[in-house]
C-alpha cells in the first residue's frame, strides 16, 4: 500500500467516523441519562435521511435547499423524539427498564414500514451537497470535498457538545443524572423534563447524522439496521454514557473499518465486532466508561417481583390440547405450531439467562444458529442420519456457548449484552463468509427429517417431545437449587459471593445450558424448514426471543412460551394479510407494552396477588 | 416551638415486596431538631426515604405543613422545602465540588455558594476538585452543603456521623448546631446516641419498622432497659 493510499484511506475512515460519532454520541447520551437502550435510534437516522432527500428536492431555495433540508430534517427528527418520549416512553418509565427497550424495538418496526410506505423500497440516490460536490487532490489522489468537510464538522460538533456539557447548567444536570438519577431528583430536578430534553437532543444528533449521510450513500430501507449495530459498537467501545469515549471509539472503528475493507475484504463485516470483543475483554466498561455506581446486573432492574406461577391444572390442559388437537388441524396450522414450539423453547432458554440469571443477552441467536448449522453441516458433509444430526444440534450450540460464555460472564448489564452480540455477530460473519463449508448466503439446503418423521404430524410430535420436554426441563432447572443460586447472584452479587457461591461458574453453566436448549430449538427449526441460512444468526434473531420473553413477562417462567406463541401468531397473521406487517406488528407491540408494562403474565400475576 | 411542620401518621412502606415500615408515627415542629434512633435495619433510612417519595408508601399519611406528600414525585417534595442528605452521601464523583453544589441551586433563595462556603470553609478550597477525590469527611460536608443549596425548610439527615473520625464528627456537630441556630427544622437519623443528644430536642426510637419510644433524652437516659432493648449492639 502506497503512503498516499494509506492517507486517503485514513481520511475516508475519519469521514465515516464523524457520521458515526454524531449518531453514537446521541445514543450514548440517551442511554447514560435515561438507561434506555434505544433501538429506534437507527430509525431516526434513516427517517432524517429520507426527509432530507425529499426536502432538498422540494424546497425552492436553490443551492441553500440542501443545507436547510439537513437542518429541518434533523430538527423534525428531534421533534419526533419529543413525541415518542412524551407520548410513549414516559408512560413506562416506572416499568422495568427492558420494557422501554421493547417499546423502542416496536418503533423500529413501525418506522421501517412508514419509510417503505412513503418512499418505496427502491434505493434512492440523494443530491450532492452544493459547493462541496467535487473532489480535491491530496497527495496525488482525489478525495471527495464533502468528506473533507465532514472531517472538519465532526470536531466542531464535539466542541459544541463539550461546551454544552461542561459550561451550562443543563450539562451539569445531565452529567449528574448520568451518575445518579435518584439523587438528582432528591435535589429537586424534574427528571421527566431532563429525560425529554436528552431524548430530543439525542434524536436530533441521530437525525443530523442521517441527513449528512445523504450525499455519501444511497438511501435504503435497511440503513436503520446497519447503523444501529455499528453505533452500539461505538458506544460500547467508548464506554456507555461517555461522549468523549464515543468520539474516540468512532474514530477507531471508522479507521479500522476503512483499512479492514482493504486488507481483509471478506472479514470486513466482523472487524468492528472483533474490536468490540477485544476491548470489552480487556476493559469491561469500554475505553472511557466508568463502572456503574450501583453494581447490579441488568436483571436486577427487570425482575423486581417474585415469580408468577401458572397453576398445574392449566399446564395439564394446555399439554392435553397440544397432544390431542393437531390431528384435526390443517397442515399449515401444524407447521405454524411446530415453529411456535421451536421459538417457545428458544425464548425459554433465553429466559433462563434473562429472568432467572439476570443476564440479558443480545446474542442468543448464536445458540439457535449454531444448533441449526451444527445439524445441517453434519447432514451435508457426513450424510449423518437425521436423528444423530438432530441430537448434535444442542451439543454444537453448547460447545459454542461454553467458548464465548467464558468471556461474557465476566461482564455485567449492558456490557454483557453487547459482548454476547459481538460473539453472535462473529459467528454470523463466519457462517456468512465461509462459502466452501457453510455455503455463505446461499445457505445449506436439503436438511430434511428422516422419512418416517417427515409428515407434518410425525414431525410435530417430535418437536413437541423435544421442545416441550426442553421447556419442562428449563422450568425444573429454574426451581432447582441451581436456579435459586442463579437468582441469588442476580439479586445481590456481592452477598451471594460472600456466602461462598462461585457466581461466574454458575452463570457460565447457565450460559451453556441456555445455549444447549437454544440449540435444540435451532435443530428443530432447521429440519422444519429443510434449510439453514446465515440470518438464523443475525441480529433480528437475537431480538425476537428477547421480545417474546418480555412480552410474556420476565418474572414468569411460563411467560417465554406465552410470549413466543403470541408473537409468532401475530407475525404469521400480519404477514399473511398485509405487506406492511411490520407496521401492524409494531403497533400491536406498542399497545401491548402500554397495556401490560410488566409482560402479560407479570401483570396477570400482579392482579391475582 | 412553632407549628407542626412534618407529621407521619401510621405510615406503611414496602421495598419491592418486603414490608419495611409498619405504621410509623412521627412529628417535628418548626425549628425543632428531632432524632430518630435505632439499630441497623430498624427502618430509619426507609422512613426518611418514604418522606421524600423514594419508597412506595402503601398506607398512612405524610403531612408537610398540613399538605399531603403521598404520591408526589420526589423533585416536587424537594421543591416544597424538604431536603434529604442521604446516608451513603451520593456525591456526583465526576462533577467538581462547585458543580455538585450547582445541581440543586435555587437562585433567589436564602442559600448561595457564598453562604455554603461560609459554613464549610474547607469546601471553598476544594471548589475545583472532583467529588470522587474527596475524603469521607469532606464528602459528608459536601453532601450537606449540596442539599442546603436547595434551600430546605426541613432537613432530613441520615446518619451523618457514620464512618467519620471523632474529630470530624465534632466539627460536623458544630455545623449542624449552627444550622439549628439558624432556625432550620431537622430530622436526624442516628445510631450514635451521644452525637444525637448533643443536637436534638427529642428522640424517637424505631425498631422493626415501628416507633417504640418517643420523648426527651432525659427519659431515655433514665431507662436502661429501653436502651438495652433497642439501641445497644
Amino acid at each position: 500500500m502506497s503512503p498516499s493510499l494509506v492517507l486517503i484511506q485514513l481520511l475516508s475512515g475519519l469521514a465515516h467516523a464523524m457520521v458515526l460519532f454524531l449518531i453514537a454520541s446521541g445514543l450514548s447520551l440517551i442511554f447514560g441519562v435515561t438507561r434506555i437502550v434505544n433501538f429506534a435510534h437507527g430509525s431516526f437516522y434513516m427517517l432524517a435521511a429520507y426527509l432530507t432527500y425529499t426536502l432538498a428536492a422540494t424546497l425552492p431555495l436553490g443551492a441553500a435547499a440542501f443545507y436547510v433540508a439537513v437542518l429541518l430534517a434533523a430538527a423534525s427528527v428531534g421533534l419526533a423524539g419529543l413525541g415518542v418520549e412524551v407520548a410513549l416512553l414516559r408512560r413506562v418509565y416506572r416499568a422495568p427498564e427492558l420494557y422501554q427497550l421493547l417499546l423502542t424495538f416496536a418503533l423500529v418496526l413501525v418506522v421501517a414500514d412508514v419509510v417503505k410506505l412513503f418512499w418505496g423500497s427502491e434505493n434512492l440516490t440523494g443530491p450532492a451537497a452544493p459547493g462541496l460536490a467535487g473532489s480535491v487532490e491530496i497527495a496525488g489522489q482525489l478525495f471527495p470535498t464533502y468528506d473533507l468537510a465532514l472531517i472538519g464538522l465532526g470536531p466542531l460538533v464535539a466542541a459544541g457538545l463539550w461546551w454544552l456539557f461542561y459550561r451550562t447548567r443543563w450539562g451539569v444536570l445531565i452529567r449528574a443524572a448520568t451518575q445518579d438519577r435518584e439523587m438528582v431528583a432528591v435535589l429537586g430536578v424534574d427528571q421527566a423534563r431532563l429525560f425529554t430534553s436528552v431524548f430530543v437532543l439525542g434524536s436530533f444528533l441521530a437525525g443530523l447524522g442521517g441527513a449528512l449521510q445523504v450525499p455519501r450513500q444511497a438511501l435504503t430501507n435497511v440503513m436503520d439496521a446497519s447503523i444501529i449495530t455499528e453505533a452500539f459498537v461505538v458506544v460500547v467501545v467508548g464506554g456507555m454514557g461517555s461522549v468523549p469515549g464515543a468520539l474516540l471509539a468512532a474514530a477507531l472503528i471508522g479507521v479500522i473499518d476503512a483499512f479492514g475493507v482493504l486488507v481483509l475484504p471478506r472479514a470486513s463485516l466482523v472487524v468492528p465486532f472483533v474490536v468490540m470483543a477485544v476491548v470489552l475483554i480487556v476493559r469491561p466498561w469500554g475505553l472511557l466508561g466508568r463502572p456503574e455506581v450501583q453494581q447490579r446486573t441488568a436483571g436486577g432492574a427487570i425482575v423486581t417481583a417474585g415469580t408468577v406461577r401458572v397453576p398445574p391444572r392449566w399446564l395439564a390442559a394446555v399439554l392435553a390440547a397440544l397432544i390431542a388437537v393437531p390431528p384435526f388441524l390443517p397442515t399449515f396450522h401444524v407447521w405454524v405450531l411446530v415453529e411456535i414450539l421451536a421459538f417457545a423453547l428458544f425464548a425459554a432458554s433465553l429466559h433462563l439467562l434473562m429472568g432467572t440469571g439476570g443476564m440479558v443477552s443480545f446474542g442468543h441467536a448464536a445458540s439457535f444458529g449454531l444448533g441449526a448449522y451444527g445439524a445441517a453441516l453434519l447432514v451435508t458433509w457426513t450424510k449423518a442420519p437425521m436423528l444423530l444430526a438432530f441430537a448434535a444440534a444442542p451439543l454444537a450450540a453448547a460447545v459454542g456457548a461454553a467458548l464465548y460464555g467464558y468471556f461474557c460472564v465476566r461482564l455485567s448489564s449492558i456490557y454483557f449484552a453487547m459482548l454476547t452480540l459481538a460473539f453472535a455477530q462473529i459467528a454470523f460473519a463466519i457462517v456468512h463468509q465461509w462459502y466452501d463449508v457453510t455455503g455463505g448466503d446461499n445457505g445449506l439446503l436439503g436438511i430434511w427429517p428422516a422419512a418416517w418423521l417427515a409428515g407434518p404430524l410425525a414431525y410435530y410430535y417430535l418437536a413437541l417431545t423435544a421442545c416441550g420436554g426442553g421447556i419442562a426441563l428449563l422450568a425444573r432447572i429454574g426451581r432447582a437449587p441451581f436456579g435459586l443460586t442463579l437468582r441469588a447472584a442476580r439479586d445481590h452479587a456481592r452477598r451471594a459471593e460472600t456466602v461462598g457461591i462461585n457466581i461466574r461458574l454458575h452463570q457460565w453453566t447457565a450460559f451453556v445450558v441456555a445455549g444447549f436448549f437454544g440449540g435444540v430449538a435451532g435443530g428443530t427449526f432447521a429440519f422444519l424448514k429443510g434449510s439453514v441460512f446465515p440470518n438464523l444468526l443475525a441480529v433480528p434473531m437475537s431480538v425476537e426471543p428477547l421480545v417474546m420473553v418480555l412480552l410474556g413477562g420476565v418474572q414468569a417462567p411460563a411467560g417465554a412460551p406465552v410470549g413466543a406463541a403470541i408473537y409468532k401468531l401475530l407475525d404469521t397473521v400480519a404477514t399473511r394479510y398485509t405487506e406492511y406487517w411490520q407496521l401492524v406488528l409494531g403497533a400491536i407491540l406498542i399497545l401491548l407494552v402500554l397495556a401490560f408494562p410488566r409482560g402479560i403474565l407479570g401483570v396477570v400475576g400482579d392482579r391475582r396477588a | 416551638m412553632g407549628d407542626v411542620m412534618l407529621e407521619l401518621r401510621q405510615v406503611h412502606a414496602y421495598y419491592g415486596r418486603s414490608h419495611v415500615l409498619y405504621g410509623v408515627d412521627l412529628a417535628a415542629r418548626e425549628g425543632e431538631v428531632v432524632s430518630l434512633l435505632g439499630r441497623n435495619g430498624a427502618g430509619k433510612t426507609t422512613t426518611l426515604r418514604a418522606i421524600v417519595g423514594l419508597v412506595d408508601v402503601t398506607g398512612g399519611e405524610i403531612l408537610y405543613a398540613g399538605r399531603s406528600l403521598r404520591g408526589l414525585p420526589t423533585h416536587e417534595i424537594s421543591r416544597a422545602g424538604i431536603g434529604l442528605v442521604p446516608e451513603d452521601r451520593r456525591i456526583f464523583g465526576d462533577l467538581t465540588v462547585v458543580e455538585n453544589l450547582e445541581v440543586g441551586e435555587r437562585p433567589g433563595g436564602p442559600w448561595t455558594l457564598e453562604r455554603v462556603f461560609a459554613l464549610f470553609p474547607k469546601l471553598r478550597e476544594l471548589a475545583g476538585r472532583r467529588g470522587a477525590s474527596l475524603s469521607g469527611g469532606e464528602q459528608q460536608m459536601l453532601t450537606i452543603a449540596r442539599t442546603l443549596m436547595t434551600c430546605p425548610r426541613l432537613l432530613l439527615l441520615d446518619e451523618p456521623s457514620e464512618g467519620l473520625a471523632p474529630v470530624v464528627v465534632r466539627a460536623l456537630a458544630e455545623n449542624i448546631a449552627a444550622l439549628k441556630g439558624s432556625g432550620l427544622t431537622i430530622l436526624l437519623s442516628e445510631q450514635n446516641v451521644k452525637f444525637a443528644r448533643r443536637l436534638a430536642d427529642r428522640a424517637y426510637i424505631i425498631e422493626k419498622g415501628q416507633i417504640k419510644f418517643e420523648g426527651p433524652f432525659a427519659r431515655l437516659d433514665a431507662d436502661l432497659s429501653l436502651r438495652r432493648a433497642y439501641l445497644s449492639v
